[in-house]
């Protein structure tokens, strides 16, 4: 048996399969959902951790990629340069995981690794360019 | 009767060391529990700050002539172009400005580099002149090695600017920052109560010739920004609803602090500059003191569709309600985020409370006050 994160990125329109509920009683996968950002008529994210033994999780993936749902798992960690962070809040705006957020008395930005899915959209947002990115 | 003091007043008791000196944000705090008349009677200064993304801005350098000298016609620093077309060895490196399209490096990081104290390459031509023979010339500089190195932004300091939403299935990429599809997200830029021309918004004490803090150095507003405009409608509080007022603003680049002028690079829009600006408002009578008392609930913008090219305004909020994280708009929820520093403008308030308390800032009157005007121009197409 595996434990492994995957962020879960759904088209704007609904797929209109339960696709949690087919996970776990088709693949008998263990699902815990970690975050869930989904309305429709918008890209949805769901962070989950899935327990199975890793040939089911490989068909569990394969199963929620034929939905149109893209599934990513999380291998990889976001670093920034906290130290050249001028705390414009820019990043904040594309971090649909909570995990960058602004003190709302501090004014500062903090980063709860915890709470990090890697989506890499503040890579981009940031305009002074201070997130990389590592493999685990 | 209403407390009236002149900037003379004031300047007297700052050398005394006797000034009381606050920040907006504890002016705002203070507008509370006390009344206008009291805050006229206690305070004698306040300072108004902001860090936010502003594109128009640059510099202009003077390089010092080589021998044998050389009338430079086209430049670049570290590849980015400057403009030459001035005398000889002047030239305006833009904050914007790009080698090539998509560059992520630009003017801006050029001036950062170059108040940093780093060096520079300098490569310039031009065609030969009977006075100025050279015709190519490729050599390192610093702001040791040039002789001016003047800050100039012809448009700084928005008396409040609009909030972005994007209402398409796209993801945008704008100079508001990247704004998710179908309203996922609201960016703002503003450092709200603490900003210098919601402060003074009928601009009674900021004029041309009010001595400032720019990048960190002393600083004077030059004259009034482009696309001035106070013809905006006003809200209940006196506060220009949209981008209304600005500031074209002058400094010596040399005795800048790298902490408050940041290069940037918004993604698929391009390179900006992060300047800081402090500006200390004269509590001269209540009426001042009323418009210093200013809160963020009490100041209100725009909410803009930057997603659909037509920049359709969608509804109207305030700033306690962006800085609370979340709008709403047509009953939705909508997450915010600001791209304008508060931390930092917070510095440079407080840096400025300091230099005045401690008598080395003093306040002036404006040589001149900027003139009242109705609106701006289109840019009508013709042939």
């Amino acid at each position: 048996m595996i434990s492994k994160r995957f962020v879960l990125t759904f088209p704007p329109a609904t797929t209109g399969e339960p696709i949690t509920f087919n996970l776990i009683r088709k693949y008998n996968i263990m699902v815990n959902i970690v975050k869930a950002d989904i309305s429709p008529g918008k890209i949805g994210h769901l962070v989950m951790e899935m327990t199975a033994p890793a040939k089911v999780l490989k068909e569990g993936m394969a199963y929620i990629r034929q939905q149109n749902v893209d599934c990513e798992p999380i291998e990889k960690k976001i670093y920034y340069r906290k130290d050249l962070c001028i705390h414009c809040g820019a990043c904040t705006s594309v971090c649909f995981a909570g995990a960058l957020t602004m003190g709302r008395e501090s004014a500062e930005l903090s980063f709860d690794a915890e709470k990090c899915v890697v989506c890499e959209l503040c890579l981009k947002s940031c305009p002074l360019k201070l997130f990389s990115i590592d493999i685990d | 009767m209403s407390k009236k003091r002149s900037i003379e007043e004031i300047n007297d008791k700052i050398r005394n060391g006797k000034a009381v000196v606050l920040t907006a944000e504890q002016v705002s705090a203070m507008g509370k529990e006390m009344t206008h008349a009291e805050i006229a009677q206690k305070v004698d200064v306040v300072t108004t700050a902001t860090f936010g993304p502003m594109c128009s801005s640059g510099a202009f350098i003077n390089f010092g002539h080589p021998n044998p000298p050389i009338r430079m016609e086209k430049i670049t620093l570290n590849n980015v172009p400057a403009y030459g077309g001035i005398a000889a060895v002047d030239a305006y490196i833009g904050a914007t400005e790009t080698a090539m399209p998509h560059d992520t490096y630009g003017g801006a990081h050029v001036i950062e580099d170059l108040i940093a104290g780093r060096d520079v390459l300098l490569q310039a031509s031009a065609k030969g002149t009977d006075c100025y023979p050279r015709t190519e010339i490729k050599t390192l500089i610093n702001k040791s090695s040039i002789n001016e190195f003047i800050m100039f932004n012809p448009r700084n300091a928005y008396q409040n600017y609009n909030v972005a939403v994007n209402s398409t299935p796209k993801l945008k990429f704008t100079y508001m920052g990247t704004l998710l599809p179908v309203f996922g997200n609201a960016n703002f830029s503003t450092s709200g109560e603490l900003s210098p021309l919601l402060n003074d918004p009928e601009l009674r004490t900021i004029g041309i010739g009010t001595r400032i803090i720019l990048g960190g150095a002393i600083g004077y507003v030059a004259w009034n920004g482009t696309q001035f405009n106070t013809g905006k409608p006003l809200n209940e509080h006196g506060i220009p609803v949209g981008n209304a007022a600005t500031l074209a603003l002058i400094g010596d680049a040399k005795q800048m602090n790298p902490g408050f002028i940041k290069a940037a690079y918004f993604e698929k829009y391009g390179v900006s500059l992060y300047v800081g600006i402090g500006i200390p408002v004269p509590v001269l009578d209540e009426e001042m003191a009323r418009s210093l008392s200013i809160r963020n609930s009490q100041i209100e913008t725009n909410i803009i569709d930057y997603g659909s090219g037509n920049f359709e305004i969608l509804g109207r909020t305030d700033y306690e309600t962006l800085f609370s994280g979340e709008i709403v708009l047509s009953g939705k929820k909508i997450r915010t985020a600001p791209l304008s520093s508060v931390k930092v403008a917070r510095e440079i308030a407080g840096f400025l409370k300091k230099e005045i308390t401690e008598g080395r800032f003093l306040l002036t009157e404006p040589v001149a006050l900027f003139p009242k005007t109705t609106g701006l121009n289109k840019l009508e197409i013709r042939q």
